[in-house]
């Protein structure tokens, strides 16, 4: 099929191409350089689809990968353009870059571009967000119009499989963050997180990502307690929450419910006697502690108290390896989907040849028309087998007449964008695929 | 008669079915159709109940056999309840198996009744019985929520969540939903109570009579009225919670049918055989 030679005399389907990198092909320094700001990509586009052996094409960049597909009348062409427009705007010699991309063309393009799209080619298996960067790189080539209808029909089945892996699989289920790690445990605990008030104590990038998080679950209040009170009173502008001094955390305990703890204290800062000291206070309700800082901020005893709960940085850690794994298992299930969809985009694709579409247009209608012929005579008294051998001689003579110039102009159809149109035109007018 | 008994069991047994394979798979189908078919059952359960009753005209705990079988009617109709108000659809895998294990236990016992007496038919009677049996209904479930909060207290103190992490609700929700069976436990059983000793006024002339029945009737009361209290005065849930409504139950279990097979006294004949 899309490997296949072209057979002589009209123009060959053009190929699929894909050419990239990847977090497993490249190291992070590369991928630093190569990767695309939007102006990059606006002229990359504009620049291959310059290229006369280009007929369409998309650049996807992600700090993870890099990728030109494109749609190629000459592939070897094309992967020199391809090669030279990257080692261009990476500042990278062509010798470099040769040992880190992968090229991939017909079904194993097509094949790539779907795992892409369901996140299984992603360096967290699952991920969600490559969906979207894919849907934006499509968006900006459509803007260009550098793209035609083999990659619209690719991208949007590309769309259409990375949604059935999301809602069929658990691929995107659990978990595989830190901080949405300790959400997931919160609700496990506390039904529902809303009004449920936080302490942050310390700061640091992922326990203040953690808070973001649980803001979007409309909790109530969060207070802040950091050693340097203006740092506290930042952080708690910026989570519309409340500063409090260090010292006023033993207080608190009585109030909040969950604690997000990620201080540089070499000593714990929450004791389990502080804590033992208000449960009977706080009527028993629970208590969540979650712990980021090495060394450890909470004293770990806390756990065996009734109702309190604390989890650290290696629990957390655990957690998210366990879910990683599922996700896995679940990705095999995905691979599936996605073998199924590469069998239906190649049918689709087969079906642009010129000659396969001749051909299953004769035979439909020389089909119907024997039939009928067939159906006619049966109604018939005394017809010799010389009648319907003339009979049948006539019809296919009205079928070449009919066919002829249908058959010429699909053959001598040059221009492959509207050769690709044409012939899909007919077999939807022919419902040549039934 | 004997039909309708066989549909009870068999709905029930789907039902149970459906649950345990919803506890494994996981599909939402699979409770909705063991909801279903567990009020299905209750339905021809509730008939079968009420021929009894229009028929003889007596409350339909004249043996061990309708003993047990409205044992399970009223764990189905708590169940039904429960799952209405707090959409704990996972408590299904205990309320479905125990009122089929109830079903079959009452199918396997004779169902001919010996000289019933008039009194079977008395208002207070009537209220009693029912109400007994609803608030020892709510009691079994909050046992079984119990256990549930157990489990998955276990699994997140330990930080090895396994099979229940996953499938059971969280803390919270489990917590709130036992202590709201309790809570709906205690005024039955209260109110059931109190029925029986006006019954025992208008039978025998006085409400108290020592009767082992009635003492483990008010050691049970008393287990389930100290949960209540602690919970009301100093907050007491979770695990602690948990832990006495098992107790709890396994009091009420002893009052329910260890008293009548063991010590003897005026209820013995709800569950001769």
């Amino acid at each position: 099929m899309m490997d296949a030679k072209p057979p002589k005399g009209h123009t060959p389907t053009p190929d699929i191409l894909l050419i990239g990198l990847n977090h497993e092909t490249a190291p992070v320094e590369l991928r630093e350089c190569i990767a695309l700001s939007e102006t990059d990509a606006e002229a990359g586009l504009e620049s291959l689809s310059q290229s006369p052996d280009i007929r369409e094409v998309i650049l996807l960049s992600t700090c993870n990968r890099v990728e030109v597909l494109t749609v190629t009348g000459d592939a070897t062409q094309t992967v020199g353009h391809i090669k030279a427009l990257l080692s261009k705007t990476g500042g990278i010699e062509q010798a470099t870059l040769e040992s880190v991309l992968y090229t991939h063309s017909g079904v194993a393009a097509v094949r790539h571009v779907f795992r892409v799209a369901s996140s299984l080619d992603s360096m967290m298996v699952g991920e969600p967000q490559i969906l979207g960067q894919m849907k934006a790189a499509y968006r900006l080539a459509t803007m260009k119009k550098t793209t035609g209808m083999i990659l619209n029909r690719l991208l949007h089945r590309a769309f259409f499989v990375a949604k059935r892996v999301r809602t069929e699989t658990g691929i995107g289920d659990h978990a595989v963050s830190i901080s949405y790690a300790a959400i997931e445990l919160a609700k496990k605990i506390f039904d529902t997180l809303e009004g449920k008030k936080v302490l942050l104590i310390g700061a640091g990038e992922m326990a203040e990502i953690a808070v973001e998080h649980l803001a979007r679950n409309r909790i109530g209040t969060i207070f802040v307690a950091n050693r340097t009170f203006e740092r506290g009173v930042q952080l708690a502008q910026r989570f519309k929450g409340q500063a409090v001094r260090f010292d006023e955390i033993e207080a608190l305990l009585l109030e909040v419910d969950i604690i997000i703890s990620s201080t540089g204290s070499p000593d714990v800062v929450i004791r389990r006697d502080q804590v033992k000291g208000v449960i009977r206070a706080r009527r028993n309700r629970p208590l969540f502690f979650i712990d980021i800082a090495v060394p450890r901020d909470i004293d770990p005893a806390i756990n065996q108290l009734p109702n309190t709960y604390v989890y650290d940085i290696d629990d957390l850690k655990g957690i998210i390896e366990e879910n990683m794994d599922d996700r896995l298992r679940e990705a095999a299930k995905g691979e599936r989907i996605v073998d199924e969809a590469v069998i239906g985009f190649r049918r689709w694709y087969d079906s642009l040849e010129v000659i396969p579409t001749v051909v299953a247009l004769r035979n439909k209608i020389e089909t119907i028309v024997n039939a009928e012929i067939e159906k006619t005579l049966s109604g018939f008294d005394g017809i010799t087998e010389s009648h319907r051998q003339a009979l049948h001689r006539m019809a296919a003579a009205m079928v070449n007449k009919i066919l002829h110039n249908p058959t010429l102009y699909l053959k001598e159809l040059t221009r492959y964008e509207a050769k690709a149109i044409t012939l899909d035109i007919t077999r939807k007018l022919f419902k040549i695929d039934e | 008669m004997e039909n309708l008994i066989y549909a009870v069991i068999s709905l029930y047994l789907l039902s149970t079915a459906c649950y345990l394979a919803y506890l494994f798979f996981q599909k939402e189908i699979l409770h909705r159709f063991g909801y279903y078919i567990l009020m299905a059952g209750l339905l021809c359960h509730s008939i079968s109940i009420i021929t009894i009753y229009i028929r003889t005209g007596l409350m339909p705990v004249r043996n061990l056999s309708e003993t047990l079988s409205l044992s399970a009617w009223a764990v189905a109709v708590v169940f039904i309840a429960v799952r209405h108000r707090f959409k704990l659809k996972i408590l299904g895998i205990f309320a479905a198996p125990a009122a089929l294990a109830l079903m079959i236990a009452a199918s396997q016992f004779p169902r001919h009744t010996g000289p019933t007496k008039e009194i079977f038919s008395s208002f207070w009677f009537i209220f009693h019985v029912v109400s007994v049996f609803i608030g020892d209904a709510a009691f079994a479930l909050a046992c079984g929520v119990g256990i549930l909060y157990l489990l998955q207290e276990l699994a997140i103190k330990h930080k090895a969540r396994g099979f229940f992490f996953r499938r059971l609700p969280s803390l919270e929700r489990l917590d709130s939903a036992g202590y709201a069976c309790i809570v709906v436990g205690f005024t039955f059983l209260t109110a059931g109570l109190i029925g029986g000793f006006i019954y025992a006024k208008s039978v025998w002339g006085r409400f108290w009579s020592w009767d082992p029945k009635e003492v483990w009737s008010a050691v049970t009361w008393l287990v389930y009225a100290a949960l209540l209290h602690e919970r009301l005065a100093v907050g007491w849930r979770g695990r602690r919670a948990a832990i006495l409504s098992i107790i709890g139950f396994a009091v009420l279990l002893f009052t329910f049918f260890g008293v009548n097979f063991f010590l003897k006294g005026h209820h013995g004949e709800f569950t001769r055989f």
